[in-house]
């Protein structure tokens, strides 16, 4: 095939689509430096692609089936079904033609992470291009066949259309030699189909992912075999950091048939600090072994850590005003205490909280001919390779993560820290290894929610009404543990911040005077690694920010709406911005609106029983999704058990991509905030966490579940995140409801009357 | 050497006797639907059928198996069994996945011995069985949709 010459730069954003063999490949990426477009179009059109880093990747065949590769996990968001659609709604495609692929951690694919509830919205706009780009492609060779103008056909359900004559995506691919490129300028100019012409973004559709996972056909990363492979038992050190191992004496678990050894491992990237592993013929023979086997450690310097320490460290820092760095500070809160009539304070604290995936931590690692196969699901590629890299003292390029269906990743899954010991235990023995995790080593390894401490000053003028707030909150820090490059400046210029540990505090409402100090807790950072777990900075600091709302509007006599109402005016820096925060606190205000005439807010309850509410912008500022609460408790007057007999939620994520995976993840995280208000947590004690299973780590379960009713807001705003943003308003509009039913104030997750 | 009947064939396993019948499945006869998660019988993900009655099978001992008959969500054939997989689809149950085999295993369970069941008996049988994307709404309301005939 012949390619069109390019001379344009080619670094930028390039689409390429090329016939090869056939099938019609296209792309939307970068050309990598020092390659020619020409080159990479026919690198690509060989199906190689060594010189093209597609952001999209798709493929139509001879006989018009679409293949989309998506380079995000599928954890349970049905997030390829997502993705796919917005391909296929720009490219006209045929729905019932198109299948997905989850792509390997092939450096092409660039940057890989599924998290933050980013995924529709930092690619939407490309998927979008890409499509349009591949719609202009296939209309221009069709309008050929057909002898018509371009402009005057369309694009649907698998064909190229002008007036009553057609011909298919197939014809169009079996029958022609394409080859044509976009520039980025050329990309930026394609028509983007106005939403009431779409056919499949917003519309109903079944999950590509469901009937696998309704037939035990679904593959996750523990039901992967190789031939020759043996099975690997984690045995945990005491303490995260700084144990190390004495002595290690199996003598009981040589009479176990299939045990094979005991392996000391030593890492380089010292994410495994004292650790071995069993290794035998059977998973069964593992887990026998491992009970016998006896390790000697010298613990780690946090060997006797317990929650209250960390929480008490999280109380001494945020009670020193000098403490961390300072995120927001408009007006100026010191002058307002100094002249208030009036101050509150207020302390909240969440306990530690566990991930606990169902499928637990595994990996399956291959080492053939200097490259390491990792077969584990994964939701951040780019973040474990460098630190795999280090510990197996290989490059990256050495390095292959191959993705499987996550059985829960809730942020757990970002960190793949537990492929290390099995890609070490596998170059030392010169077989496939598969790691196993049974549940409690799952636990003990796991990267927590860290406990958390937020202090909140307020103050009042003469007139009762409130004219600042103080806000003060530390934490372990998951970001600076692991991904420090994300770490923000702080507004003080006095260091650097974790901004998933603090968003949530930098919020909508219009404050005259409002400072936040971000802090971190050194003790949980030396204690554990702490991790990113479903909404995670929001899921805490929206605890402590609505609850205290809701306390502040109690001083000051408003109904906890109307104080919200009359804060969110959506004044200055709370306007908003176009595309994704167009609207700014007044979108905040509507779904607020919303939820209050939808539960009948204001209306006479029984004795025992309350309403309350609470707001949430979702997991960032700059991708608000807009979501109000309301919950509806009853506290028994004896027990004190608090029963959520209802909870509404009105969401407003702008464009819904995919309505019932949207609602299934809505209803997802509603429970999930539910679970962490009143079922979950857990304590460290000695320097562990001391719930490692179901017998005493309590998540909700099917009786627990009240009645939900949650609606979407319809829009056709940009859209934002949504598989963490309905989780955050749960807890403090379930706080807030058992102050409205017993006048008793709760500022402790888990909830305990 | 034991034997035991596997949705409708006859196999044998040569794992010691105490062997959680779990692993059986997964490793030695390959079966990979049934899953592993907390290893304490209490979550529900590898729950199969022992001569038609639910059970653990992580906690099981393989021996317990021997010359009866299990069924495991590739061998879900039954009426019940069909409907349940349909109305998962229909409802959009899963999201992850990882629990549903132990899931629909449960409820399948629950509709031989309850065709009609109403909430409360819903969650009385399902309590066990831990989703953890918590998509409980919707699994209860697919076991009613298979109760009645498939329709919502």
């Amino acid at each position: 095939m012949v390619l069109p010459k390019q001379t344009a730069p080619i670094s930028r954003r390039t689409f390429i689509a090329g016939t090869a063999g056939t099938t019609l490949i296209m792309g939307l990426g970068t050309v990598l430096p020092g390659c020619s477009r020409e080159e990479a179009a026919s690198d690509l059109a060989a199906g190689a692609s060594k010189q093209f880093s597609p952001a999209v990747w798709f493929v139509v065949d001879g006989t018009g089936s679409v293949l989309i590769n998506i380079a995000k996990a599928e954890m349970g968001q049905h997030v390829g079904t997502a993705l796919a659609r917005i391909v296929a709604d720009e490219l006209g495609a045929d729905w019932s033609k198109v299948t997905i692929k989850h792509v390997d951690s092939d450096p092409k694919w660039g940057y890989m992470v599924t998290g933050g509830s980013w995924s529709v919205f930092t690619t939407f706009a490309m998927l979008s291009q890409a499509g349009a780009a591949g719609r202009t492609v296939l209309i221009e060779e069709g309008a050929r066949m057909l002898g018509v103008e371009a402009a005057d056909c369309k694009a649907h359900g698998g064909n190229v259309i002008c007036a009553d004559e057609q011909v298919s995506f197939a014809e169009i691919v079996a029958k022609n030699d394409i080859t044509r490129t976009f520039t980025d300028e050329e990309l930026a100019a394609m028509p983007i189909k106005p939403a009431e012409e779409r056919r499949l973004i917003g519309k109903p559709a079944s999950a590509l992912d469901v009937p696998a996972k309704t037939r035990g056909e679904a593959v996750y990363g523990l039901d992967t075999e190789l031939p020759d492979m043996v099975y690997a038992h984690p045995l945990i050190p005491p303490t995260r950091y700084g144990s190390s191992i004495k002595s290690i004496d199996d003598t009981a678990a040589k009479d176990i048939p299939g045990y094979m050894r005991t392996l000391a491992l030593s890492d380089p990237s010292e994410i495994l600090q004292g650790w071995a592993v069993v290794i035998a013929e059977n998973f069964p023979a593992a887990m026998k072994a491992a009970d016998a086997v006896n390790v000697d450690w010298v613990a780690g310097p946090t060997a006797a850590v317990t929650e209250a320490n960390i929480l008490a460290e999280g109380e001494r820092l945020t009670a020193d005003a000098a403490s961390g760095v300072k995120v927001v500070d408009d007006g100026d809160v010191v002058q307002a205490r100094a002249s208030a009539a009036k101050t509150h304070t207020a302390t909240y604290r969440t306990s530690t909280a566990l991930h606990f995936t169902l499928e637990p931590q595994n990996a399956l690692v291959e080492y053939v001919d200097g490259v390491f196969h990792i077969h584990s699901g994964n939701q951040w590629q780019s973040l474990i390779l460098p630190f795999l890299a280090k510990a197996l003292e290989v490059p990256e390029s050495n390095i292959v993560i191959h993705q499987y269906y996550l059985g829960g990743g809730f942020g757990r899954r970002l960190f793949g820290d537990q492929m290390i010991p099995a890609a070490l235990a596998a170059r030392e023995l010169g077989r496939p290894v598969k790691l196993i995790f049974q549940r409690s080593e799952d636990s003990r390894f796991d990267c927590v929610r860290s406990p958390s401490v937020a202090k909140f000053d307020a103050s009042f003028d003469g007139d009762g009404a409130l004219t600042g707030i103080e806000h003060a909150a530390a934490a372990g820090w998951p970001t600076l543990a692991m991904a420090p490059g994300f770490l923000a400046d702080g507004v003080d210029g006095n260091g650097k911040f974790d901004t998933f540990s603090i968003s949530g505090a930098d919020h909508w409402y219009t404050l005259p005077n409002h400072r936040v100090r971000a802090i971190n807790n050194d003790l949980a950072q030396r204690t554990f690694l702490p991790g990113w777990l479903r909404s995670v900075g929001p899921g805490w600091i929206g605890w402590g920010v609505e609850s205290f709302m809701d306390e502040v509007a109690a001083i000051t006599g408003e109904d906890p709406v109307a104080f919200r109402l009359a804060r969110l005016d959506a004044a200055g820096k709370n306007a908003g911005t176009a595309p994704s925060s167009v609207g700014g606190a007044s979108r905040l205000a509507a779904v607020l609106k919303d939820v209050a005439e939808r539960s009948g807010w204001g209306k006479e309850l029984p004795d025992g029983e309350g309403m309350g509410v609470a707001v949430s912008h979702g997991q960032e500022r700059n991708m608000p999704t807009w979501t109000a609460c309301v919950a509806h408790v009853a506290v028994d007057p004896d027990t004190k058990a608090v029963n959520v007999k209802k909870i509404w939620q009105t969401i407003d994520c702008g464009t819904v991509v995919h309505p019932d995976g949207a609602m299934a993840q809505a209803e997802g995280a509603t429970l999930w905030g539910l679970s962490l208000a009143l079922h979950e947590g857990t304590a460290f004690e000695n320097g562990e966490v001391k719930d490692q299973n179901l017998n005493t780590y309590t998540p909700l379960r099917m009786a627990d579940v009240p009645e939900l009713d949650i609606k979407f807001m319809e829009s056709t705003e940009f859209p934002t995140g949504l598989g963490e943003p309905p989780l955050i308003a749960v807890p403090p509009a379930v706080g807030n409801a058992v102050f409205a039913a017993t006048g008793t104030r709760v500022r402790d997750l888990p909830i305990r009357l | 050497m034991i034997e035991f009947e596997l949705n409708g064939q006859a196999v044998t396993s040569d794992s010691p006797p105490d062997t959680p019948l779990l692993w059986v499945i997964r490793d030695e006869l390959k079966l990979k639907g049934t899953k592993f998660a907390c290893g304490i019988a209490m979550c529900g993900a590898c729950v199969v059928h022992l001569d038609g009655s639910a059970l653990r099978s992580c906690v099981t001992p393989v021996s317990v198996a021997a010359n009866r008959s299990v069924t495991t969500i590739e061998g879900l054939d039954s009426a019940i069994g069909k409907a349940l997989q349909s109305a998962w689809v229909e409802e959009q149950v899963p999201q992850c996945g990882y629990c549903q085999s132990g899931q629909i295993m449960q409820a399948a369970y629950l509709l031989e011995n309850n065709p009609n069941p109403s909430d409360a008996d819903i969650n009385a049988a399902m309590n066990g069985n831990v989703c953890r994307c918590m998509a409980y709404t919707r699994i209860r309301t697919a076991i009613k949709r298979a109760a009645n005939g498939g329709e919502a």
